[in-house]
């Protein structure tokens, strides 16, 4: 039937078209892997700069480098259940596994050298559903956008001359950043606090929540402290933060509030900058119970990739660009991290010279 | 004469089905781990789903693949490259359920829920365990790269067989198998064409 060695004509443009098949579309794989386009902003690109200001610490989180782990449960009283129809927010518990840290990649970092805390929260719910949100101890972020966060890490990069960021640079960055405006008027007269305990954390990123029905309500949450001992931290002492957490939880467990805001029709949702209008209907969703700490080397969050949009059914993200931003980076981050740990080939090894794990 | 002329016509319909989907899924996968924009989120959503209903294609499709027996490959070819030929299809189907099986013990792994929609999700098939992880979603990343050369290169032998060779190989995988050139019952301006080649070689055509 077949004749194989008939030649067929136009051989040359025949194996023209097979070669352009294959260059083209191992061409379109490329260009969608980013091979093409070197310029494009990347999760690999954000970790890079974080990585640039913090330092490589192989093995540690490349920004909140500095951190704890701690465990509890969350008791939901029902309240937010007309809004959304997660399992989590009816009465009954839900455990949890956090993490208290502070921003920065170093995982040295004096605790007194940032007045901002973070807490970040993974809901583990009787269905096989999670909730994982990071929270920080500031009303609002600086910026909007991936690119703008992107070019502030730029701009407060190190100057290997001083060991500090340029002021000039910094001016000129926020010079170009108006939305920033709210962060740094709250950050003028933010203290470094003495306790991860008397802090409230924003999620900062509005979210949705979604009903029974199906209908969806604009969310913001935070969680509110019990603790009203709040102080700024000693001089002199550069890990007081864990000290104090010891010693509270040996007294007993610590306590916030999740306070769940709705958004009116209006209220920005893409946009982590702005603060919603102080007179929006805010409700207390439950109590955030912490139990217990343990250390970040060896404690049950130091696998844990706490990204804001792992989200049970009942809570969805919105259109903020910083969320899908801050999923992928974290993606990047604990891929880093975890091949460290793993030591695959490629991956970052720790100087084993300078002790770095005691 | 025990094997037939063209694949079972249900080993075609999911052959493109399952050519379109994992072309599309490897795509998805390369792309939203290089993005920080919106598309991160949508494409993260329909990975996981595509992945399981990849999965369910390829066991069925193997199963279609062992009950109904191929085309032979023309006896002309070479024993290796018949060889070459057979082993590329047995790793395309290994890396089909392969590639969804790291996947999901990846994110078992790494401790995420695996959702498949807002609220389906399937159950871990691995520990917890971050180095765990990292190993296999570094092997999920260079097995898709060679999923894809392997495509790349299957793509290429088909093409190869269409339009150099000319056989009936690739009519054997279409849902349109007459009017490329060697086919039994070719039409009249075909048959005359290879009468015209049998005077011309003195050869008799190979089967």
């Amino acid at each position: 039937m077949s004749a194989p060695s008939r030649k067929p004509p136009h051989l040359l443009w025949r194996w023209c078209a097979i070669g352009a098949a294959v260059v083209l579309l191992a061409l379109a794989f490329a260009f969608v892997g980013g091979w093409l386009t070197p310029h494009r902003l990347t999760p690999q690109r954000i970790v890079d700069a974080l990585q640039a200001n913090g330092g490589v610490h192989p093995g540690f989180r490349r920004n909140h480098a500095k951190g704890v782990c701690v465990a509890g449960y969350f008791e939901g009283n029902g309240a937010a259940s007309p809004y959304s129809r997660s399992l989590v927010f009816a009465a009954g518990r839900t455990p949890v596994v956090g993490r208290f840290a502070l921003p920065g990649g170093n995982p040295y970092a004096p605790d007194g050298s940032v007045p901002i805390r973070s807490f970040a929260l993974r809901f583990a719910l009787a269905n096989g559903q999670q909730w994982r949100t990071g929270m920080n101890s500031m009303p609002v972020f600086p910026v909007s956008t991936p690119q703008a966060f992107y070019e502030q890490l730029q701009a407060g990069r190190p100057d290997p001359a001083t060991g500090k960021p340029d002021p000039a640079r910094l001016k000129t960055f926020f010079g170009a950043h108006p939305e920033a405006g709210p962060f740094l008027a709250w950050i003028k007269t933010a203290k470094p606090s003495a306790s991860y305990a008397t802090e409230s954390y924003s999620g900062l990123d509005a979210f949705y929540f979604v009903d029974a029905k199906g209908e969806r309500h604009a969310v913001r949450w935070q969680v509110v402290p019990e603790a009203k001992d709040a102080a700024p931290g000693p001089a002199g002492d550069t890990d007081y933060l864990a000290n104090d957490l010891h010693t509270r939880l040996a007294t007993g467990p610590q306590r916030w509030h999740l306070m769940v805001t709705l958004g009116a029709p209006g209220d920005p949702t893409n946009d982590a900058t702005k603060v919603w209008p102080d007179d929006r209907t805010t409700i207390d969703a439950g109590t955030l119970v912490i139990e217990s700490e343990q250390p970040q080397e060896s404690g049950p969050c130091r696998d844990i990739n706490y990204d804001p949009t792992v989200l049970p059914d009942g809570i969805e993200i919105s259109d903020d660009p910083l969320l899908a931003a801050r999923s992928a980076a974290y993606a990047s981050s604990y891929l880093r991290r975890t091949s460290e740990e793993a030591h695959l080939p490629g991956a970052a090894r720790a100087d084993t010279s300078k002790q770095e794990h005691p | 004469m025990t094997a037939p002329q063209a694949f079972h016509p249900l080993a075609r319909l999911l052959h493109w089905t399952m050519a379109v989907l994992i072309l599309a899924m490897l795509f998805v996968g390369v792309g939203m781990v290089t993005t920080v924009s919106e598309k991160h989120q949508w494409l993260l959503a329909l990975h996981r789903p595509l992945g399981a209903a990849i999965f369910v294609l390829a066991l069925i499709r193997i199963g279609v693949r062992l009950r109904f027996k191929p085309p032979a490959l023309p006896a002309d070819m070479p024993a290796l490259v018949q060889f070459v030929a057979h082993a590329s299809h047995w790793v395309l189907y290994a890396l089909m359920l392969a590639m969804p099986l790291i996947g999901w013990a990846m994110l078992s792994a790494g401790g995420y829920p695996i959702m498949l929609g807002h609220a389906w999700h399937l159950p871990p098939i691995a520990p917890a365990n971050g180095v765990l992880f990292a190993w296999l979603r570094e092997a999920h990343r260079y097995v898709a790269y060679l999923f894809f050369l392997t495509i790349l290169g299957h793509m290429g032998a088909a093409l190869y067989h269409a339009l150099i060779r000319r056989d009936e190989v690739f009519p054997s995988m279409t849902f349109w198998p007459k009017g490329h050139g060697v086919k039994t019952e070719a039409p009249p301006d075909i048959a005359a064409d290879e009468s015209e080649i049998m005077t011309d070689t003195r050869q008799p055509p190979a089967a």
